[in-house]
This record gives structure tokens, sequence and C-alpha cells, in this order.
């Protein structure tokens, strides 16, 4: 059995010379900090990721901390710190963890172009990925989310990374962030979610993360070739309907959502026609978490719909 | 004298020494890759030779990636650029990192860009600008006060961007403020500057220019958070220059010429003090006349050996930070003269200018 490390330990860690070390799919972070909150957050975040072996390479150094001004004693801030340097504008002070948590998406999708970034949910089952591509507030975490508890594999609920090489789906479990009124669905849905404590007002509004399942994690060199490519929107009170996408306009969607195809060029353009190639595309609306999730077991493990969620294009 | 390459500084020693990068642990790897990517210069150190480790490598690749995508994305907005300035009858000399890349010279290996920047007459702005808005460039800057700051005592028009593909363009009519205490005449720029193979449109700027507008822009800066890349890029451009041998000549004549003198002493001490530049003795005798006097040079010296490091960063110690304030203070200073720094910073300070302060004199002196 392995020893989790305790808060002390983390707070330690963190706030010391040498930082936590923490090791996310194809990365490894040093994370520092010297707000109790943080810690909180990360010891509770990040258990099972704590557990992995350390590396010696690693490649981002980042750190949320009070910026060094006179706002210190007055309204409080904090900022992100990448290698020592500050990329964005500070934040209000108790929104340490969302901070260091949309910073280290950052450093990946702005700072690593070896692969191609989608900024789209993607989990796993038998072997083959459902990329979840939409704007946020469409509910892509929240489907994750269920999705997880549901027997499908995290692979990210943010960033696809797509291997131009390989051209498959390059696993980053991390803790899942999850807004406004889906904590309480997702509560409802599994009451076994681990929830950190609810961050206020952030400009997305009320954010939590849940701890990502510790399979999940263990599995982070466990790569998925794309199988589903699904557009998924939360509608209130709607019934589950499933569209089938042309796969051009499928195609369009991952360009729209992609954080740097441009880097890409053609070889971009060919790596995401592989993916609609060898997905099946639907666009979804759906307001029943429990019916989406069925509806996604029989599709992954059968391969069909049940016909009475299928809707043939004629609306947008 | 020819001091040695500065050891300290990991980012400098995998420039100057790529030969020994093999040696190198898989810890040192990682602080070259976090320490060159703050300092924009991943792109530029040898990490593909196959010295690299995996982990490194992949930053590497990243970089070289990003490399690609930007060369070709400044050569399809210059495409842009031109076809919105055709005919325009005035010389358009393309400056710094898009010129590099124009030239084919080896500092636009891996040098990353943020906009293009382009000379053209004062006589002919206006009509640059028109032209450029009517094809999509928008003026980024919105308060009267700043708009002044720019059309009255800076060397450039507010800074513009494509309202479709939101890349950054400067145009620039000289290469320092109009208040800047060293005034080079834009019109000997303009008589030098030269044809480019492969393109009958832009221009850029003779070497010599080229490296004394590169020198002046770095020294005469407040702003170091890209100065070891900036002296990487004097780094190239001398030793692809230097190697004609009249060139050295040249560079002394045009910087008495230019009033770039005290730029060119620092340009040429610093880069053979950190990056082992190697440049002839009597060229580093001839400027050595020209710099500052005991106490200032080693007190400047030592200034810019700490701002022009990979290590400075906040937080780097006191003695970073007031180095860089230092720095900041000196390029302000530069910039203009005392009084009108003093009324500028103070209006920044308050915030005036967001409150309409300088409308009037705007519709005055425009």
């Amino acid at each position: 059995m392995t020893e989790f490390l305790s808060l002390g330990q983390v707070a330690a860690a963190m706030g010391g010379s040498s930082g936590l070390r923490v090791r996310t799919g194809p990365y490894s972070f040093v994370m520092r900090s010297r707000l109790p909150e943080v810690h909180r957050a990360v010891n509770h975040l990040y258990r099972a990721h704590l557990q992995l072996p350390s590396s010696d390479f690693v490649d981002f150094d980042v750190e949320v901390a009070r910026p060094a001004n006179w706002r210190r004693w007055w309204k409080p801030q904090v900022v992100f710190l990448l290698d020592g340097r500050d990329p964005f504008n500070p934040l209000p002070g108790d929104q340490g963890f969302p901070l260091l948590e949309w910073g280290m998406n950052w450093c990946i999708y702005s700072l690593c172009h070896q692969h191609l970034t989608l900024h789209a949910a993607v989990v796993e089952r038998g072997g083959r990925a459902l990329i979840l591509p939409a704007p946020s507030g469409s509910g892509k975490s929240t489907l994750c989310a269920a999705l997880l508890f549901s027997g499908w594999r995290l692979l990210s609920d943010e960033l696809t990374l797509l291997c131009p090489q390989q051209r498959n789906v390059i696993p980053i479990p991390r803790p899942v962030s999850i807004k406004n009124q889906s904590i309480e669905v997702l509560q409802r849905f599994a009451p076994a979610i681990e929830f950190g404590s609810k961050v206020l007002e952030t400009s997305k509004g009320v954010v939590a993360h849940f701890r990502p399942p510790a399979e999940a994690v263990a599995a982070l060199d466990r790569r998925a070739e794309p199988g589903w490519v699904v557009l998924p929107k939360f509608v209130v009170g709607s019934p589950t309907r499933m569209r089938p996408l042309e796969r051009a306009r499928a195609l369009m969607y991952l360009i729209e959502n992609a954080f740097n195809h441009n880097m890409f060029g053609v070889e971009g353009f060919e790596l995401l026609a592989s993916v609609v190639d060898r997905s099946a595309c639907f666009a979804l609306e759906y307001s029943d978490l429990a019916e989406a999730v069925a509806l996604f077991a029989r599709l992954a493990d059968e391969g069909t719909i049940d016909p009475r969620f299928i809707v043939q294009d004629g609306g947008s | 004298m020819t001091v040695r390459p500065s050891s300290q500084d990991i980012v400098v020693r995998a420039l100057c020494r790529p030969q020994e990068l093999s040696s190198w642990s898989l810890s040192a790897w990682a602080e070259l890759v976090r320490r060159a990517r703050v300092a924009g210069l991943l792109g530029r150190i040898d990490g593909l030779n196959g010295a690299a480790p995996a982990q490194a490598r992949k930053h590497f690749e990243s970089a070289a990636r990003l490399g690609l995508a930007q060369r070709a994305e400044v050569l399809r907005e210059l495409a842009f650029i031109r076809r919105a300035l055709d005919g325009l009858g005035h010389p358009v000399v393309v400056l710094k990192g898009a010129a590099y890349v124009l030239a084919g010279l080896p500092a636009a290996q891996g040098r990353v860009f943020s906009d293009i920047d382009i000379l053209v007459p004062k006589s002919a702005i206006a009509e640059v600008e028109s032209r450029l808005m009517l094809a999509g460039w928008a003026g980024t800057t919105t308060t009267a006060y700043d708009q002044r700051y720019y059309r009255q005592w800076m060397h450039e028009l507010p800074p513009m961007q494509h309202m479709h593909r939101q890349t950054a363009l400067d145009v620039h009519h000289t290469i320092l403020p109009e208040t800047a205490r060293l005034k080079p005449p834009a019109a000997l720029l303009f008589d030098n500057a030269r044809s480019v193979a492969g393109d009958d449109f832009f221009l850029v700027l003779a070497a010599e220019d080229m490296l004394l507008h590169s020198m002046t822009h770095l020294f005469m800066n407040e702003d170091m958070h890209h100065g070891l890349r900036d002296l990487s890029d004097l780094d190239l451009l001398l030793r692809h220059f230097g190697a004609d041998p009249g060139f050295w000549d040249r560079l002394l004549t045009r910087a008495q010429a230019l009033d770039l003198v005290r730029p060119l002493f620092y340009g040429l001490h610093m880069t053979t003090a950190l990056l082992g530049t190697p440049v002839p003795q009597p060229s580093l005798k001839a400027v050595a006349a020209l710099g500052p006097a005991w106490p200032l040079r080693p007190l400047m010296t030592a200034l810019w050996r700490r701002v022009l490091s990979s290590k400075q960063a906040p937080g780097a110690g006191w003695v970073a930070s007031l180095a860089q304030f230092f720095i900041y203070v000196r390029g302000h200073w530069l910039r203009m003269p005392v009084p009108l720094l003093a009324r500028h910073l103070g209006i920044k300070a308050l915030g005036l200018h967001e409150r309409g302060l300088g409308q009037a004199q705007v519709g005055k002196e425009g």
C-alpha cells in the first residue's frame, strides 16, 4: 500500500525550495505555493498523482503567490508564475487553486506544439476515445464527469492532445473542473464524487474541482484511438437527441476548437481529417445525464444507438 | 581584449558551447529548457542534434515547429502589407525580426515574433496609415493622451492590429523617439537601404544600419524581457556580416554619422563579454575610446551583465530588481527630456490619460 502525502507534507514541499513534483500525462510540473488553501486543494485533488515516482525532468516550474505589492494587505490577489514570470493578470485572493489549474492548462496549450491541442474533453472506453469539443458552458465537463462514473476512463476534461505521428490521443489526467449548477447535478448523479472546496465568483462563476479516478491517473501512458466526435449541448428540459454530423462539419468544429492548428499547416488539417475519418460524429442535445450516459455505453459496447434518440439533419 | 564567455548562465553556455551539450545531466537539460523558454531562446539552441534526452527534445521540437509557423506567418503578413502599400511611391523598409527573415539572415533562425516593424519616410506616414486602415489594420491605442504620446513624441504610429488576423504591426518613421537624446537622421537610413533577393518591393537596412538599429533598440530600451534574445541576434548578425573585412570600419564610421556611437560601444562590448562574439581587436579598441569613462563604464557593464541574463526574473533577488529598475529609469531618461518624462509618468500614474487629458492638444497639433 502506497502512503499518501499528508497535508503537512504537501504544505512543506510546496512552500519549500524543492517544490512539489507532479507528473501528469506527458508533462511534469513543480508546483509551488505558500497559500494554505492551495495546499489543501492539491492535497485533496492530486492525491492519486502524488503516489507516482518523481521524474528527474521537470517541464514547468509553476507557482501561485501573492504579488509583491501593497495589495498584499488590502484586497489580496493571487498571481500565476511560470519559471518566475507572470503571463497573466492577477486574480482575487481566494482563486489560487483555479488559477494554478488554468495556468497549467495554459502551459500546455500555448507552449507545447509537439502535439495538436483541442479545447475538448476526452474519455476512453475499449481503447477508443470519445472526443467532446465544445465551448465553455455547453455541458461538456458535466457529461465527461458523468461518463467517468460509468465505465469510461478520463484522458482530459479540457485538453485533447493529438499526436501528429501516431494520430492518437495522449492522456493528461488532472483534476476535473465543474461549474455552477453542474456541481450539485453531479453530486446527485454520483454520490461518490470527491469535490474539493468551491471557489466563488471566478470569471466562470462557482468552480469546484474533483479528484480524477486513480486508475485513470495511473494509466497515463495508455493512449486511445479516435472513436467518436460528439458536440454536446445541455438544454434544459430537452429530450436526448443524437444528430449524425457530416464529417466535413465535424472537421470544421475540431479546427475551431483547436488551440494551435496554425502551427501545423497541412499536417494539422490531415491529422484532424484522419480523426474524423476514424470517428462516428454526432451533435448531442441532452438534459437527462443518466439517459445520455446509457446512450454512450450502448454506442461503445454494441455500436448502436437507440432509434428513439436519433434525429436526422434538418434543424441546425 | 576578449573576455571569456560567461559560464554562469546555463542558456549562454548552451548557445556558446553546443558541443558540450552531450555531457549534460537530465536536470541540467530541464533547467536549460525552462530558462531558454522564458528568454525566448528555445528555438536557437541546438537541441535537436541528437544530444538532447527525449524529455527535453519534445520542447525543442515544439520550438522548431513554432519557428517554422511564425516564419510562414511573417512572410504571409508581409505579402498582405505589400498589397496594402503597393504603388506607394515611397520606400518601405522592413525592420528587426521580419527583416532577418526577408533577408535570409542567420538571426532569423529560431526567433520568436510578436509583431512586424516597418519604416517609412515621415512625409508618407499619413498615407501609409490610411492605406493600412483601408486594408483592415486599426490602431490599438484608444485614449487621446496615448494618441498624442505616439503622434507627437514617438518615432512610430500607435501600434496597429489587423481586425481579422489579429496580427500586430508597428509603423515607424525613424528608429528613436523624436524626444530622445540621440538623433539619428532617418534620411541616411533610407539612402543606404537595400533590396533583397527575390523581393522587388520591400527594402531592408544596410548591414551596418541593421546592426546599429538592433543595438540601439536593445541598449536604449527599458524593457529587458527579451534582452538575452536580442543580444544573441546581435551576435549572429555580427558573425555573419563580420566575415566581410570592410564591414568593421564601415560600422564605426556609420555609427558616428548616425549619432549612435554609444549603442555601438555597448553592443560590441557586451556581445564579446557575454557571448564571445569575435570582434577584431582594432575595432574593439577604437570603440572602447568612445564608451563612457570610469566609474560609469564598470557600473554599466555590471548592470548589463545582470539584466542580460536568462536568470533575471521577478523574485531573482533585490540586486536583480534594482538593476532592472535602473535600466527601466535609464531607458525612459534617454527617451525624453526630464520635464516631459516627469509629466508623462505623472499622467500615467494618476490615470489621467484615461480621462481625456491631452485631447485639446491633439486637435490643435494634429
